[in-house]
């Protein structure tokens, strides 16, 4: 694995300055490092530690909390299906269906071709567009079928 | 829209994301009327009468808020709340994605009021859009002055930075939410002592919703009496099963009746059946309450509450136990783990929906399913969280016993039935 680049590096260091206390930019630090490498394996989460003078320990704690944090290496695109109220009032439980069927995987699962990692999601807190779905930083909806298997198509080929 | 809305037409067509288009509609006045007019204790006062509370679901009045502030502390921070993470509550995104600068205004206005030089704006991780215009907009009011040393000419010095949440809704609780912006697990603190003497790195904070600060430069502007008489105003979120769901701008005090219509009504043919007034935290209320005005007072006596003002609306082809099962599942997914009755009581109550949900219901069910809310409730949690299960759940066994019923006794859904014999064949 290699190390973060030094931009990265360098970026790291200069988070703390937007607080009072350095431990504030863990969570930033850690997207960054995220960003470069596409997950956090345990090199990274030790350079964090190593970069912000944390205990890996407390790195390793963090970074397991949070559902955006990677632990695992991700499919090239996030796709975030909502199921919460909403969506699931306007039929969110037949796209989730079309989904596993389309993509051969159950929600959190990624794709054998590493296309695609799929999540049920909690509300995405873009209701109007119930039923809707995040891929990466897109939103997209009142969402069909048809138009879930456009977006596969299209994602896909990225 | 009524010609008088505060917030929203600053959102409406292409927004005001845009600076000049923002000061083209007056933006910044108010907060440069504040800064060079007003004392920081006649802007506190002001707001206090003008009835401004917390719109993030607790509804805590906002000037009480800022008046638990400590006047003498060296080192106070604003913090900003703009986790919006509420099931079916994106009024605050909606804000942020298309009129940033009502809150970066609101900042100014509230950090002069409580004496910070600081503010933090915490979103959480999926709102790309809304961190992205919000940071333009932190960036262009700097440029202009409005932010960063003696803005406005004054001897006021003001940063705002936007931090990233990475993915947890009990980050939304205030105490959670410090614990995440200080780089730790996003789990609640004790209270007291409340952030407002021992907030973010211990010193005096006030945590304020993202509409709640973006209502100031109205409150300022209009003075309190006029900005009173418009209900106070309210963004609504509205979804469900409505024709045109969307953030909606109204008189808290509307009714139910109306936020419905506002939002198209109901889809043709179809009967309303219940709704959540203030996301799903709130307790459920039937075709009964179609009257009872969406405020504070009269949701609480109605058995419910306003909460973050998110009216989740459903018609007659709903079924209420898979709609609560939902419920339940979301709060089994985002209980922290921090105390039992959370941690275990959502997890034993998705046990039992999904037996009755797969036709493995049980006799006794219904009476287990409202023993462990009863252990959930009334401050046996460590947090709002928790707590948040009870009131709709107890509600749906009160109002929709039958339902449940049907289902642990013939393992099939009545809603489901009674559509299916509706369809005319080849129709």
């Amino acid at each position: 694995m290699p190390p973060l680049p030094d931009e990265a590096r360098d970026e790291i260091r200069r988070l703390p300055d937007h607080y009072e206390q350095r431990r504030s930019a863990l969570l930033p630090a850690l997207f960054v490092a995220q960003r470069e490498i596409g997950w956090l394996p345990p090199e990274a989460l030790q350079e964090v530690a190593d970069l912000l003078d944390l205990p890996l320990s407390d790195v390793t704690a963090v970074a397991s909390f949070y559902r955006f944090f990677f632990l695992e290496p991700p499919g090239r695109h996030l796709i975030l299906l909502c199921t919460n109220l909403a969506c699931l009032l306007n039929g969110a439980e037949g796209l989730r269906r079309h989904l596993e069927e389309r993509l051969g995987i159950r929600p959190g699962q990624t794709t054998p071709d590493g296309a695609f990692t799929f999540r049920e999601s909690e509300c995405l807190a873009a209701c109007h567009l119930a039923p809707m779905l995040m891929v990466d930083r897109e939103r997209f909806g009142p969402l069909t079928p048809r138009a879930v298997d456009e977006l596969l198509e299209r994602y896909r080929a990225r | 829209m009524p010609a008088e809305s505060v917030l929203l037409r600053f959102m409406e067509g292409e927004g005001t994301a845009d600076l000049d288009a923002y000061l083209r509609a007056g933006g910044y006045a108010a907060a440069r009327h504040a800064l060079t007019a007003l004392t920081p204790e006649g802007v506190i006062d002001i707001v206090d009468q003008s009835g401004l509370r917390g719109k993030g679901g607790a509804g805590f009045p906002t000037a009480r808020k800022w008046k638990f502030i400590p006047r003498g502390a060296p080192l106070k921070y604003v913090v900003v709340n703009g986790d919006e993470a509420e099931p079916c509550t994106f009024k605050d995104h909606m804000l942020l994605e298309r009129a940033p600068h009502l809150l970066v205004e609101g900042i100014i206005i509230a950090a002069y009021a409580v004496g910070a030089r600081k503010a933090y704006v915490y979103v959480r991780r999926e709102g790309y859009l809304a961190r992205e215009r919000l940071r333009q907009a932190v960036a262009a009011a700097h440029a202009r002055g409005f932010l960063g040393r003696k803005i406005f000419g004054t001897e006021m010095d003001l940063d705002v930075v936007v931090h990233s949440g990475a993915g947890a809704y009990i980050a939304g609780e205030e105490t959670a939410l410090l614990e995440s912006l200080e780089g730790r697990r996003a789990m609640p603190r004790q209270r007291p002592p409340f952030p407002a003497v021992f907030g973010l790195y211990g010193r005096p904070t006030v945590v304020n919703n993202v509409e709640t600060l973006s209502h100031l430069p109205a409150v300022i502007r209009l003075g309190a009496e006029a900005y009173r008489a418009l209900g106070p105003p309210a963004l609504f979120s509205v979804s469900g099963h409505v024709r045109t769901p969307g953030v909606y701008e109204l008189p808290l005090g509307t009714p139910m009746r109306q936020v419905i219509a506002a939002a198209g009504g109901l889809r043709a043919g179809r009967r309303f059946k219940a709704a959540f007034p203030g996301g799903s935290s709130s307790a459920i209320l039937t075709a009964e309450h179609l009257d009872v005005p969406m405020d504070y007072e009269p949701l609480r006596a109605a058995g419910s509450m306003l909460g973050s003002a998110s009216l989740i609306v459903m018609d007659d082809t709903t079924c209420i136990v898979r709609v609560v099962a939902r419920a339940v599942a979301f709060y089994k997914e985002e209980s922290c783990g921090k105390c039992t009755p959370c941690r275990e009581g959502t997890y034993w109550l998705s046990q039992i929906f999904d037996r009755i949900l797969t036709g493995r219901g049980r006799a006794e069910d219904l009476e287990l399913l409202a023993h462990i809310s009863r252990g959930m409730s009334n401050g046996a949690c460590f947090c709002l969280l928790g707590e948040s299960v009870p009131p709709s759940l107890e509600a749906s066994l009160r109002h929709f016993r039958h339902e449940y019923e049907y289902h642990i006794r013939t393992g099939r859904c009545d809603v489901e039935e009674a559509l299916a014999a509706a369809v005319v064949p080849g129709a």
